[in-house]
């Protein structure tokens, strides 16, 4: 009895009592993501094209071709067990060519997603919070923006700023960043009428708290959803502007710009726009399905579709 | 239904003012002498002052600005630095072309898009709606550009079925214009044989174009067409003994339409944007292809001019669906 009462008397709850509810949402997330074929294979593809992002120098067969190294003795071999996406017109192995360009593209993704998000997510709760001029101000530059399909805008300024994978990179930033900001504009107009908001508010909380403690971490499941598709549109986007010849110039090794230099080898040396080309495709098609995962996992309502 | 087709016009308009303004920023916000930009990578001092003075780009911004938009309201986009012919001109040429290559790719994706949208939504997780649902997720992650030059390596090149490149072939006379659009002038001038070219010319662009469109009008679809089926008003139906074919078809079919019609005027001026992909890689002589060649040329104005032209299309598209969408439910005439 007393023994009893001295072990409830001391009792301190671990972590994983306290966490106790937070815990299992977790594992619900992880089994209905897990349980997910398309979701997994999203996870996977992103997984492998992070890994040749990091380790891509280490991992390439030849890393001295992606330097512009030129073998003219080998030059636009088929694929074979030494080269297995064959070379290109300078002799430089593809399959190494292709490994280091994920990581261009990844980094081309996530200035571009950092940059929409940084600039569209502050702009959206302000003008969903504040409404009023403000609100009115911003929507409509956001509006103007997205009056014109995104490409053909991106097109006109990198015309403007000049050719170049910086300039491509700025160029979509433009583009993308009122994506964000009507995304969240409209959970915002939501999250406000809440009761926890309108309490935080009677307290006397200021604006800025509320906005980063109450708006912002409830906005937190569709801007992680939109980011993850992003990365996969906007690494579309630049291969795409790589591929007109406007991005990255060759020798650099972006998987758009081996493409471009590709075409003009066709039909006779398929497999060297064919390897770049699946590498783009697997890209995104793996930040789609992990998005499209995460959006079934978050949002209850998706689910079952 | 008047006030609000009013109020949309005149938010029409604003934008395409915004627009206007916006182009004329990155002009001259640009890092870089605009003078150097119009007078192309080549030019000496000498010429760049002399296209300095003859643009007027020695005078303050602010009447730089009353110029061009002034220009513009009477239709003036400048010259063409590489043809040196009014940019107005040129894409009077070109956009036939485009408006042809949208039109038939919109068609291709609404005639597969909706029916199997349709399909996967009444045999939901069943063997077509996996198919469909991988042939709709793909569709969107596709760069356009490889999977038309894959198609061009298949059935142009390996099998010969179909041209590789261009609008008509070099032999093949184009019909009188009546509408520029080759398909039906051919049609209307009975020049049958034209109109198999043109046809066998614009198909693989067309399938590219139409891809990812037909991917999201189909996802969209099977969406609603889910959730309509499960309404009070289809399980009665069901009850009353109509035939399931002419519920789905034609009771469910109808409300799922309306999302659906969202998603089709969405995507048109999306095409539009795209087509600076598909017509480069398919040598197609429209406005992308003009677009694309005089970026690379350094040439701005026409750049300038495209991305008018597209913001056009793409905010009078967004207009008339709106105006569809409030026509159609009047709850939204008033937001």
């Amino acid at each position: 009895m007393s023994a009893e009462l001295q072990s409830t008397a001391v009792h301190v709850p671990g972590f994983r009592e306290r966490h106790a509810s937070t815990i299992r949402q977790w594992r619900l997330y992880a089994h209905l993501f897990t349980s997910s074929f398309s979701s997994m294979l999203g996870l996977g593809l992103v997984l492998l094209f992070l890994i040749l992002a990091v380790f891509g120098p280490m991992l390439a067969p030849y890393p001295e071709d992606t330097m512009g190294a030129v073998k003219l003795g080998q030059r636009l071999l088929p694929p074979s067990l030494e080269h297995p996406f064959g070379t290109d017109e300078m002799g430089a192995d593809i399959l190494s060519r292709v490994i280091v360009g994920a990581r261009t593209s990844l980094w081309i993704g996530l200035v571009i997603t950092g940059l929409g998000a940084g600039i569209g997510v502050p702009l959206g709760i302000i003008a969903g919070y504040k409404g009023g001029f403000i609100r009115a101000a911003i929507m409509r530059v956001t509006d103007l923006f997205l009056a014109v399909p995104g490409l053909a805008l991106a097109l006109a300024i990198v015309a403007a700023l000049g050719p170049g994978i910086t300039n491509c990179v700025i160029a979509l930033a433009i583009v993308w960043w009122p994506g964000y900001v009507r995304l969240v504009e409209a959970k915002t107009l939501s999250i406000k009428e809440e009761l926890h908001v309108e309490a935080a508010r009677a307290l006397g909380a200021k604006t800025p708290w509320i906005l980063r403690k109450h708006i912002l971490p409830n906005c937190m499941t569709p801007i992680v959803v939109k980011a993850s598709m992003d990365m996969g549109m906007a690494i579309l986007s630049a291969a795409s502007l790589g591929f007109i010849g406007l991005g990255a110039k060759p020798p650099h090794p972006e998987w758009g710009a081996m493409i471009s230099v590709a075409r003009t080898y066709m039909p006779d040396w398929w497999w060297y726009s064919a390897f770049p080309g699946l590498a783009i495709f697997l890209t995104v098609l793996g930040f789609n399905l992990l998005g499209d995962g995460l959006r079934d996992i978050l949002d209850p309502r998706s689910r079952g579709r | 239904m008047l006030t609000f087709t009013f109020r949309k016009i005149a938010v029409l308009v604003g934008t395409m003012l915004g627009l206007a303004a916006l182009t004329f920023l990155i002009t001259n916000v640009a890092p870089g002498d605009p003078a150097r930009l119009v007078a192309g990578p080549d030019a000496t001092n000498d010429m760049v002052e002399t296209i300095r003075q003859e643009y007027g780009l020695d005078r303050p911004l602010y009447e730089q600005f009353a110029i061009y938009m002034g220009d513009l309201l009477t239709g003036d986009l400048g010259r063409s630095i590489v043809s040196t012919r009014p940019v107005v001109d040129e894409l009077m040429r070109y956009v036939p072309a485009t408006l042809e290559l949208v039109l038939v790719a919109m068609v291709l994706g609404i005639l597969v898009g909706v029916p199997f949208g349709m399909l996967s939504a009444v045999y939901k997780d069943r063997f077509l709606d996996q198919v469909t649902r991988i042939f709709s997720i793909s569709g969107v992650a596709l760069p356009a550009f490889w999977f038309g030059i894959l198609l061009q390596l298949f059935f142009a090149v390996r099998l010969e079925w179909l041209p590789v490149s261009g609008r008509l072939p070099l032999t093949e006379l184009p019909p009188e214009p009546i509408t520029h659009l080759l398909l039906v002038d051919s049609l209307l001038r009975g020049q049958f044989e034209t109109f198999w070219a043109a046809l066998s010319h614009i198909i693989l662009p067309a399938i590219v174009l139409s891809f990812p469109c037909l991917a999201s009008i189909l996802r969209v679809n099977r969406a609603e067409m889910i959730e309509v089926l499960q309404s009070d008003h289809i399980v009665a139906a069901r009850a009353h003994g109509i035939s399931s074919a002419r519920i789905v078809t034609i009771y469910a079919l109808k409300n799922a339409l309306l999302p659906t019609l969202a998603m089709i005027g969405l995507r048109f001026g999306w095409m539009l944007g795209s087509t600076v992909l598909v017509e480069t890689v398919f040598d197609w002589p429209g406005i992308g292809l003009y677009a694309v060649s005089s970026a690379l040329a350094s040439d701005f104005k026409p750049v300038v001019g495209v991305t008018l032209v597209i913001g056009f299309f793409f905010m009078i598209t967004n207009t008339l669906v709106d105006l569809a969408y409030a026509w159609i439910d009047p709850r939204l005439r008033r937001a």
